[in-house]
Parts: C-alpha cells; sequence; structure tokens
C-alpha cells in the first residue's frame, strides 16, 4: 500500500506521515501541491491519496477533480485532510467525488477512522 | 492621533459653511444672469473639495507614517536585534512567525520521533522480560536459562536508566522549543495593532470620500464578489456563531452522511 500526501506545509506532512506510519503504513511519499503531485499520481504508483485543499500552485480540489477525469486515476480513493470548513465547499468536495474529509485541527483517531472507512468501502 | 475624530462624520465645520456660502451666492449670480461669477464660484466649490480631501489623505498619511514607524519590538539578545532591525514591514515579520513556528514544529518532531522508538522498545523488553519472570516464578526454568534471564534483567535495568534520561531530557527541549510563542506572540500582537490601526485610518477615509461622493453626487456601480465554493479560503473563525460552516469533524459526518456517504 503507497500513499500520497499532499500538503504545501512541510510540518502536517509530516504528523500525517507519522500517524499513518503508527496505524502500519510506512510506504509513503511526499508532495507540496498538486501541480507536484499529479505528475507522482500519473506514474500510477500509488493506491492512496490524502490531500490538503488550500495550496498554492493547483489545489487539492483541482487536485481532486484532476484525478476523477483522468481514466487511470479516476478510481484512486481521495482523502480530504484541510481547514476548509464552509458547508459549500464540504458538499462540492463530495459531488467532485471525494471519498472522505477531514477538517484540521483532527487527531490521531479521526484520521485512522476515515482512513479505515475508505478501506472497508473498497474492499 | 488628536485631532483624528474630527472628520470621521464629517467634513469640517468650516469647510460645509463655506460650501454653503459659495452655493447661496452660486444661486444669486446664476438667477442674476451673472454667468461668469458663477463659472468661478462652480471652480471655488470644486477646489473646496478637492482640497479638504487632500488634507484629509494628507492627514492619514501622516497618522499611517506614524503607525509604522511606532511598529517596533523589544529584541532580547543581540542576534534578534539584528534579525528584527532587517525586518522593515509587517509581512517580513509574518513570515518570521512562520519560520519559528516551523522550526518549533521540527525540533518538536525530531524529538518525539526520536523517543517513540524508545519507548517502544522499553516496553517490548519489559514484557519479553515479565514472560520470562512469570516462568521463574512458576518454576519452569532451567539453571541456565535463570543465569540468562539474570544477566538480561541486569542491561534492562542499565539501558532503562539511560533511556529513561534520554527521554526526561527530549521532554524538557520539547518543553523548550515553545519558547517561540513568546517572541510571534509579541510579533503577532504588534501587526494585529498596525492593522487595526491601518483599518481604523481606511475607514476614516472611506467615510470621507463617501461625504465628498454626497456632495458631487457620484453613485458608484459596486459589482457582487462571490467567493466560489471551489476557492480555498482557509481556516474559519467562530464556527459557533456561524451557519455556513461546520463546527468540527461531527458536523462533517453529519453532513456528508446527510449527502448519502
Amino acid at each position: 500500500m503507497k500513499i500520497l500526501i499532499v500538503d504545501d506545509f512541510s510540518t502536517m506532512r509530516r504528523i500525517i506521515k507519522n500517524l499513518l506510519r503508527d496505524l502500519g503504513f510506512s510506504n509513503t511519499d511526499e508532495a507540496d501541491d498538486g501541480n507536484t503531485a499529479l505528475p507522482m499520481l500519473k506514474s500510477g504508483k500509488y493506491d492512496f491519496l490524502i490531500t490538503d485543499w488550500n495550496m498554492p500552485g493547483m489545489s487539492g480540489f483541482d487536485l481532486l477533480k484532476a484525478v476523477r477525469a483522468d481514466e487511470n486515476l479516476k478510481n484512486l480513493p481521495v482523502l480530504m485532510v484541510t481547514a476548509e470548513a464552509k458547508r459549500d465547499q464540504i458538499v462540492a468536495a463530495a459531488q467532485a467525488g471525494v471519498n472522505g474529509y477531514v477538517v484540521k485541527p483532527f487527531t490521531a483517531a479521526v484520521l485512522k477512522e476515515k482512513i479505515e472507512k475508505i478501506f472497508e468501502r473498497i474492499q | 492621533m488628536s485631532d483624528s475624530k474630527k472628520n470621521h462624520q464629517g467634513l469640517d465645520p468650516d469647510v460645509t459653511e463655506k460650501l454653503q456660502r459659495q452655493a447661496a451666492e452660486l444661486a444669486e449670480s446664476v438667477n442674476a444672469g451673472d454667468y461668469g461669477r458663477a463659472m468661478s464660484l462652480i471652480n471655488d466649490l470644486s477646489e473646496v473639495k478637492d482640497q479638504s480631501l487632500y488634507r484629509e489623505v494628507g492627514r492619514l498619511t501622516r497618522s499611517l507614517h506614524e503607525a509604522i514607524r511606532n511598529f517596533q519590538i523589544d529584541p532580547r539578545n543581540a542576534e534578534q536585534k539584528e534579525a528584527l532591525s532587517k525586518m522593515t514591514d509587517a509581512s517580513d515579520r509574518l513570515e518570521y512567525v512562520v519560520q519559528m513556528t516551523a522550526q518549533a514544529a521540527n525540533r518538536t518532531m525530531d524529538l518525539v520521533e526520536e523517543s517513540m522508538p524508545m519507548a517502544h522498545a522499553m516496553r517490548d523488553e519489559a514484557a519479553a522480560l515479565r514472560q520470562e519472570w512469570q516462568r521463574l516464578r512458576r518454576r519452569e526454568m532451567q539453571p541456565d536459562e535463570f543465569r540468562d534471564l539474570y544477566a538480561r534483567i541486569d542491561t534492562f535495568f542499565s539501558k532503562l536508566t539511560g533511556d529513561a534520561d534520554t527521554l526526561y531530557g527530549n521532554l524538557s527541549e520539547i518543553l523548550l522549543a515553545q519558547d517561540f510563542q513568546d517572541l510571534t506572540g509579541q510579533v503577532i500582537q504588534k501587526v494585529t495593532t498596525l492593522v487595526k490601526e491601518v483599518e481604523e485610518h481606511l475607514l476614516s477615509l472611506v467615510v470621507m470620500a463617501s461625504h465628498v461622493d454626497q456632495l458631487t453626487g457620484t453613485v458608484h456601480q459596486l459589482d457582487d464578489k462571490s467567493v466560489s465554493a471551489e476557492e480555498g479560503v482557509g481556516p474559519q473563525i467562530r464556527t459557533e456563531e456561524r451557519d455556513d460552516v461546520v463546527s468540527g469533524q461531527d458536523d462533517v459526518d453529519d453532513l456528508l452522511s446527510s449527502l448519502g456517504f
């Protein structure tokens, strides 16, 4: 299971990476925005995408849309971990095909629950 | 700042008086058919408008300069003094806050990442030793096994002492890594004060401009600027008082399940 973590703040990437390792997922890569992440995803090596929303360059929302529009990536599970908390944003993310939505600040338990829920649904 | 409140509600009384006098004179001149005089009065009127606006803008600019010049913070040592003297504007200062907080977060995470495997190893070895110890108590242990256990317990105790010291040291370094809050707190408070002052000055400029608009009869066409849901806006504050934002993960989950998630 290889996971790509996309966030413009290295500290947040590091926190998520540590939490994932505690959950047993130690095979992770990092990208700092959608423009960096998309070519990595297209290389086809990833099973799961965790992305922030608000990033310079390409936002996480645009990344989500690009993933869903790509024939090879359209089924990739995407978890959004973001400070964006407006209801219409969450609805827009759901409509764009996000698999889970975690609002910052979050706890290790919440991240674990959402990731497990997504995997349950896939299997 | 003492005279700054004067114009918040309107123009200077002497300006309004002048305007009233000139307007009356203008009406008189038009009625009397003295169009030359009328035109020159119209020019005077527009000059009064311009002058009072310029005067207000000048005053605001001076207050703004004053506010920016007073924008200082107290450095604690020579290194900080140098670092701070190089920063001449608020965005530099905020960038400094970002750097300080990132540095503290990384330092903390370094220490946590160093400590976690140590805590794991302690627990694993203690659990293994406990199992052996219970075998000994049940008298299931051979003499040479006991000799091994004896040596292992000895090693564990001496390692435990060292590891506990390292953990304690890491924890107190994590504590110290939080000292950024003091400096960043000062910087943010100064920037907040500056923003408030700028906002006040801008507000009085807007009030001033609206009075000028009233005098000149100017109507502005303002477009409604709505933000697309797709655009990121960052963290929300006072979420409890608002209906358009969620107040936490439970709210997100409720919203998504109402959408059939």
